[in-house]
């Protein structure tokens, strides 16, 4: 029998057809809807007059525009009219057409997309998931392939419960070794990013393997595969592991008692086999990588802390050297400023990339007892779901937070993206636990440097950039 | 789908790496729930010199003279010349919109991101891959002459300078068909719907918990 890796055999398990030049019909086990990438989508299938093929592969909610305080107010709180057409409309849809589970705006278990789809179950072992959103690939450390998809795609899945697709090349990322103390799973993946580039993963598929990946935890695989689309791959995925099935077993979407059997059973075949053959292979030393920071305004540029501004002169490339030349007069930096003497204006724990609950308890652990620096002006911790928020609430560490100067808010993207009221204005810089550093992305003439949790919560406290390990 | 064949026009060179779609349409136009009206908004934060909010009158923004779409020579232009990995970040199909409805009908640059990829090509706008020495070459010729056109033609897969010389770039067989004919995708899939329901009623006895 031929070996297969493991996205072999999640697209191999999901053919429905082939035509002879490759395109495939692909079956979708799993659609995550949010309002922002869905209304017309919706349109498009009322105006051709069909209907959805599977509303019980459907699981919604409004993550992206929701403002993260004032609840009190309902609807009324989101107040800036269009946001809200958008918000409801997301609710009409749903009571028209219908949804396995949805969890509106101002339910107690709504959050981000990525975060809720785990937690809650939703997100499976062995599934072909998609999503309208890029960081779709986030599902994919739950040995499932996940994936992005545009609004043409998400009224194609919703009307045919298919995509039509090309099997893409598959890379294989090692991280041998043991990761350093302080290091987590964002600062392997920026590690990556700036490996291979943020387009290194374009037309591939990745899956994660080593001693390192298998040592994260659940959610640091979901840190790890959020940001696989970073690094230009639309999915990026983990084998299963007993990690794995801890994680899931108990969900409220999970199998339970005998199908939970065949469920595991079954999952636990969902690795490559060994000696499988993948188009590239990619390796890194986890002992080699240190606390990441990125100075520009593209992933891919990223240093260690202990690191400097690049300096454009040194490159030769003229496209890059205009690049980086761009980027450093957009972020108002000088070329060799050590990373160290940055200074943000804000701080965002939160986003699909680092709010889950280990996320926030490494973050309050580096807060505990500390005061945010003057010179920071907001602090905030958002997190990825009303799920997250209790847990942590439950442990104490909203209360860690809030001493120390940080805001507690209720779960949502909030300034990831900033299609709410948390925003950067313009020239503010901010330490942040999201996922991408495009000019504008916090806000218009925002300037945003991503780092892991445990980094940005120290920036929080020492008002600059510094190195967690050192930092007590 | 809008229909794709031939297409014949000026050339706009964008000379950037890595332009991502939060800089091919910013959040804020995000919250629309239609399909249409997003031409204005087209690179909204390099193109004007104010902060821009859907709802405003846009013809009466001030302009960024320094932009190179703000540049009377390309004026007009229906193919966006770019560098590589254009269209990367995020998965929104507004940005396909967006330069559509602004009026470009081809893209060409050295690579793209998968997602805008897929996008684009399921709205008509075509994406041609050149490489990255060509698309060096294209513009160095449409920065040093002025009304600098191209002829796109898909049927022959080819790109023609207006000195005649042709490069030829590689598409999809399916997508080419869909692009050439204006194929409603769905409605094709759903041809299928027979095979999709045999699939769905095997995987429903071999994975029941999906259902
Ligand atoms: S948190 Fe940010 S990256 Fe994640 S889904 Fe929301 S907007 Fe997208």
């Amino acid at each position: 029998m031929t070996t297969r890796t493991l996205y072999d055999k999640l697209w191999e398990s999901h053919v429905v057809h082939e035509e002879r030049d490759g395109a495939t019909l692909l079956y979708i086990d799993r659609h995550l809807v949010h309002e922002v990438t869905s209304p017309q989508a919706y349109e498009g299938l009322k105006l051709a007059g069909r209907k959805p093929w599977r509303v019980d592969s459907i699981v919604a909610t409004a993550d992206h525009n929701t403002p993260t305080r004032n609840w009190e107010k309902g609807i009324a709180g989101i107040a800036d009219p269009v946001s809200r057409l958008q918000v409801e409309t997301l609710d009409r849809n749903i009571k028209e057409y219908g949804a396995r589970v949805y969890f509106p705006f101002l339910d107690k278990q709504q959050g981000i997309v990525h975060v809720i789809g785990p937690e809650q179950g939703a997100t499976l072992p062995g599934m072909t998931l998609v999503c309208g959103d890029s960081h779709t690939s986030t599902h994919g450390a739950l040995g499932c392939l996940a994936f992005g998809i545009g609004t043409s795609e998400v009224e194609h899945v919703l009307a045919t419960q298919c995509l039509v697709m090309k099997k893409t090349k598959c890379m294989n990322i090692v991280v041998e070794g043991a990761l350093g103390r302080g290091i987590t799973a964002k600062d392997v993946i920026l590690a990556i990013i700036g490996k291979i580039g943020s387009a290194g993963g374009t037309g591939y598929t990745i899956e994660y393997t080593g001693a390192a990946i298998r040592a994260l935890s659940m959610e640091g695989r979901m840190t790890l595969c959020n940001m696989s689309i970073e690094a230009g791959a639309r999915a990026g995925m983990v084998a299963v592991d007993e990690k794995t099935i801890e994680y899931v077993k108990g969900r409220p979407l999970a199998p339970k008692g005998p199908m939970w059997e065949q469920a595991e059973a079954y999952w636990r075949t969902l690795a490559s086999d060994p000696g499988a053959r993948f188009d590239k292979v990619v390796t890194l030393d986890a002992g080699s990588i240190e606390p990441q920071v990125t100075w520009g305004t593209n992933p891919q540029m990223v240093t260690t802390v202990g690191g400097k501004v690049p300096d454009p002169a040194q490159e030769k490339d003229p496209v890059q050297r205009e690049w980086i030349t761009r980027a450093l007069k957009y972020m108002n930096l000088k070329p060799n400023t050590p990373i160290t003497e940055i200074r943000p204006d804000k701080v965002f724990i939160g986003a699909c990339t680092n709010s889950r609950i280990e996320d926030l308890r490494i973050a309050a652990q580096v807060v505990k007892g500390r005061k945010v620096a003057d010179s920071v002006k907001l602090a905030i911790v958002v997190p990825g779901s009303g799920r997250v928020k209790r847990q942590a609430e439950q442990e104490g560490l909203d209360r860690i937070f809030i001493a120390a100067g940080f805001e507690w808010r209720e779960p949502g993207c909030s300034m990831c993206l900033g299609m709410n009221d948390d925003q950067l204005s313009p020239g503010e810089r901010c330490a942040s636990t999201s996922n991408r550093n495009f000019e504008g992305r916090q806000g218009p003439g925002g300037r945003t440097h991503l780092m892991s949790p445990a980094m940005a919560a120290a920036a929080a406290i020492a008002g600059h950039f510094v190195d967690v390990r050192t930092f007590n | 789908m809008e229909r794709f064949i031939r297409s014949e026009g000026l050339v706009a060179p964008m000379d950037r790496a890595n332009v991502d779609t939060d800089a091919i349409i910013p959040k804020q136009y995000l919250k629309s729930i239609k399909r249409t009206g997003y031409g204005p908004n087209l690179f909204d934060e390099w193109r004007y010199l104010d902060h821009g909010e859907p709802g405003m009158d846009h013809s009466k923004r001030p302009l960024n003279p320094d932009f190179v779409l703000n540049q009377p020579r390309y004026r007009g232009a229906t193919v966006l010349l770019a560098r590589e990995n254009f269209g990367c970040g995020s998965s929104r199909e507004h940005a396909p919109w967006a330069l559509l409805q602004y009026g470009f009908q081809s893209v060409i640059a050295p690579s793209f991101a998968d997602i805008f990829y897929t996008n684009s090509l399921k709205n008509g706008l075509l994406l041609i891959r050149l490489d990255a020495k060509i698309v060096d070459r294209l513009f160095n010729e449409a920065l040093g002459a002025e009304g600098y056109r191209l002829a796109v033609d898909l049927e022959r897969q080819t790109v023609t300078t207006p000195g005649g010389e042709s490069f030829s770039f590689d598409i999809d067989p399916f997508a080419k068909h869909c692009l050439l004919n204006g194929i409603d995708e769905i409605g094709l899939t759903l041809e299928h719907a027979d095979r999709i329901k045999a699939f769905e009623a095997k995987l429903r006895e071999r994975q029941p918990w999906l259902f």
